[in-house]
């Protein structure tokens, strides 16, 4: 990847709109959606479901037209060019192997679509069939194949015709945990190989965070927050991204220039923030630091939870307000807390973040 | 293996065999027997007033491809009854391609219907079969003879200015036999699509394939078991056809069901009868036989 090339527009969606139903039982799937997707890059669509991700995959596919808006491809208006006129392949959901076919016949179904001679469909699906390491299976039908496999073969297949976008939609989703781990490392390093740009779309927020350069957070139709993994991490835009994302804690109060007052009367600086009106603050429980009940928020331990690795404590803060800090276990494993103490609370410098309701 | 298990796995064996025997004395006598008396009557000696004298004679069966020319004295091929068993496997392959025709769309588009309609179509499909085959065949006749429904609507729309011809030719026994057996092809096809996974059409569509291509390369390959039951469901009856050809052939386009009938009524030779009959039967398998080998050469062919 030419580093020129790294800010090129791949995909650009702008304002819109696809709406489902008639009458006064039309939804609009999406409302009013902007985006710009950049050449190389893996782009994740991440959101509950029902958020319009697989919509807005569907609408750059071209299986769908939108009822409003553009989508362009390298600059170019694609928005009612068919499917099989678009340069963009997908790895759908269910797989969708033709099950009439070998995986060698799969893989090169797109190529002899294409009208590709003879030689060079050959050449390419057995490359395709070293890529994703299935050079021993290529005679065999899909269905003597396992998830793990079919997978293969579909990225495979979509790979093979070299599209400019590669959409994936929930292609992890079918397998159990450990393979889903395996192919996370196996779709980044194909996207690493091919610097074919990567359109991905789940709602498993942990995939989206480890395999992503930017993430689009999503819901009711809309585009909530576009950003790197640590982007949307640290500085969540409002509620929505920062419970969807990970976990966190929010606090309400009143603002006043460079700290919100809580409803117990106590103050959190939050650098920045102007005076007036109400404001809620997010601080994820990483970043909590208890300590003894005269430094900082008062608060009382109500549960510890031991997960392991960290111990999550349930803390009530004077007014009833519920604050979780995760904390690391120490090596005995006990936090040297007791359910009822009263404890202080202190946030990391920058671990306060103003979000938008 | 133990004695004992050796002994367990015999008396299964056996009760298996116990099991079976309704069907096996249903098969003997319902299938076989029949079968039977008729291959033995092909060889047996007619007799002019009816029924058969028993004596060995091959004359039914040579008479099926040879006739006796009484003024030369000699056998010379008899054309005459070559030509009714060409007309019945071209007329019944042209009415298992016609209902493939019709069928497969109408299949696709009962399977493509949300499922709580697609059993109200499939009803409608099947009402013909309510009704006995000889009052459908005589509806059709209303519709397709000279003065019928058909001929009036066009002559009176000016499409044409003197009645089409259908009735008493092939067209007309093309059209009742495809009537007739159109549902024997939609419901094994309905069957096939409606296990099609649909999201392959994306797939295909997705992959550069037209809508033409997504036809033949993935739908048309993967339904292929319910084309074959559909057309073996079709050609094998349409071979036999009696009532059709006889109706709306009006006894000129004969069929080797009524070639069958004319030996045994006012032919008084019952063995060519049972040997046509016989000869029916083998080209109806050596045509099932060529049809799975073909269906099977194209699977294992592939597209590679």
């Amino acid at each position: 990847m030419g580093v020129s090339l790294a800010d090129a527009v791949t995909i650009s969606a702008r304002n819109v709109v696809k709406a489902f139903g008639q009458g006064s039982g039309v939804v609009r799937a999406l409302d009013d959606v902007s985006v710009d997707i950049r050449q190389g890059e893996f782009f994740t669509l991440l959101g509950p479901s029902g958020c319009g991700k697989t919509t807005l995959l569907r609408l750059i596919a071209g299986f769908e037209m939108p009822t409003e808006g553009t989508i362009l491809l390298d600059g170019t208006d694609i928005t009612t060019l068919p499917p099989n006129r678009r340069p963009v392949n997908t790895v759908f959901q269910s797989y969708a192997l033709f099950p009439h076919l070998t995986v060698a016949q799969n893989i090169s179904f797109g190529l002899e679509m294409l009208g590709k001679p003879a030689s060079e469909v050959k050449a390419r699906t057995a490359a395709m069939l070293a890529l994703v390491k299935l050079e021993a299976m290529a005679g065999r039908k899909t269905s003597q194949l396992s998830g793990g496999q079919q997978q293969r073969v579909a990225l495979a297949r979509a790979l093979a015709p070299q599209p400019k976008v590669l959409l994936l939609d929930e292609p992890l989703s079918a397998l159990d945990l450990k393979l889903r781990k395996e192919m996370q490392i196996e779709l980044k390093r194909l996207q690493l190989e091919t610097g074919i740009t990567f359109i991905f779309v789940t709602h498993d927020q942990e995939e989206a965070l480890t395999m992503s350069d930017r993430i689009a957070v999503m819901s009711a139709g809309k585009i909530q927050q576009v950003g790197s993994a640590k982007d949307i991490y640290i500085h969540p835009k409002n509620r929505f991204v920062a419970s969807f994302i990970g976990e966190t804690n929010f606090l309400h109060g009143t603002a006043e220039a460079g700290a919100i007052r809580l409803a117990t009367g106590e103050r959190i600086d939050v650098p920045g923030l102007p005076a007036g009106g109400e404001a809620t603050v997010s601080v994820r429980p990483e970043q909590v630091r208890l300590g003894l009940p005269s430094d900082g928020l008062k608060a009382t331990v109500r549960t510890l939870v031991y997960f392991g690795t960290d111990t999550h404590c349930h803390l009530a803060l004077a007014d009833g307000t519920e604050v979780v800090a995760r904390l690391q276990s120490p090596a005995s494993g006990e936090a040297g807390l007791v359910e009822g103490q009263a404890v202080g609370i202190r946030f990391a410098d920058g671990a306060v973040q103003r979000v938008e309701d | 293996m133990s004695p004992a298990e050796e002994q367990a796995l015999r008396a299964s064996a056996r009760n298996g065999w116990l099991l079976s025997l309704p069907a096996l004395v249903v098969l003997a006598l319902a299938a076989s027997g029949p079968l039977l008396i008729v291959v033995y009557y092909s060889f047996l000696t007619a007799n002019d007033t009816g029924g058969v004298i028993r004596q060995f004679s091959i004359e039914g069966w040579r008479s099926i491809f040879l006739s006796y020319d009484i003024f030369e004295d000699r056998y010379t091929l008899a054309d005459a009854h070559l030509k009714i068993f060409w007309r019945s496997v071209w007329l019944s392959l042209t009415t298992t391609a016609l209902t493939f025709v019709i069928g497969f769309p109408t299949a696709w588009f009962i399977a493509t219907r949300p499922p709580s309609q697609r059993a109200l179509w499939l009803f409608l499909i099947t009402i013909p079969f309510w009704t006995n085959l000889l009052i459908r065949t005589f509806a059709i006749n209303e519709v397709i003879r000279n003065e019928g429904i058909l001929n009036t609507t066009l002559l009176w729309l000016g499409v044409i200015s003197e009645p089409l011809r259908i009735v008493y030719t092939e067209t007309a026994v093309l059209i009742g036999m495809t009537y007739v057996y159109l549902p024997l092809m939609v419901l094994p096809l309905y069957a096939t699509i409606e296990r099609f996974d649909m999201r392959l059409l994306e797939a295909a569509y997705d992959l550069y394939a037209s809508r033409w291509t997504t036809l033949r390369r993935v739908i048309l390959p993967i339904v292929k078991p319910g084309i074959i039951a559909g057309s073996i469901l079709v050609f094998v009856p349409s071979l036999g056809a009696y009532v059709t050809p006889r109706i709306l052939g009006g006894g000129k386009k004969m069929m080797i069901g009524n070639f069958i009938e004319l030996q045994f009524l006012q032919g008084r030779n019952w063995p060519l009868g049972a040997a046509l009959s016989v000869l029916l039967l083998i080209i109806v398998m050596a045509a099932l036989l060529v049809y799975v080998r073909v269906a099977n050469r194209d699977r294992s062919a592939g597209h590679g």
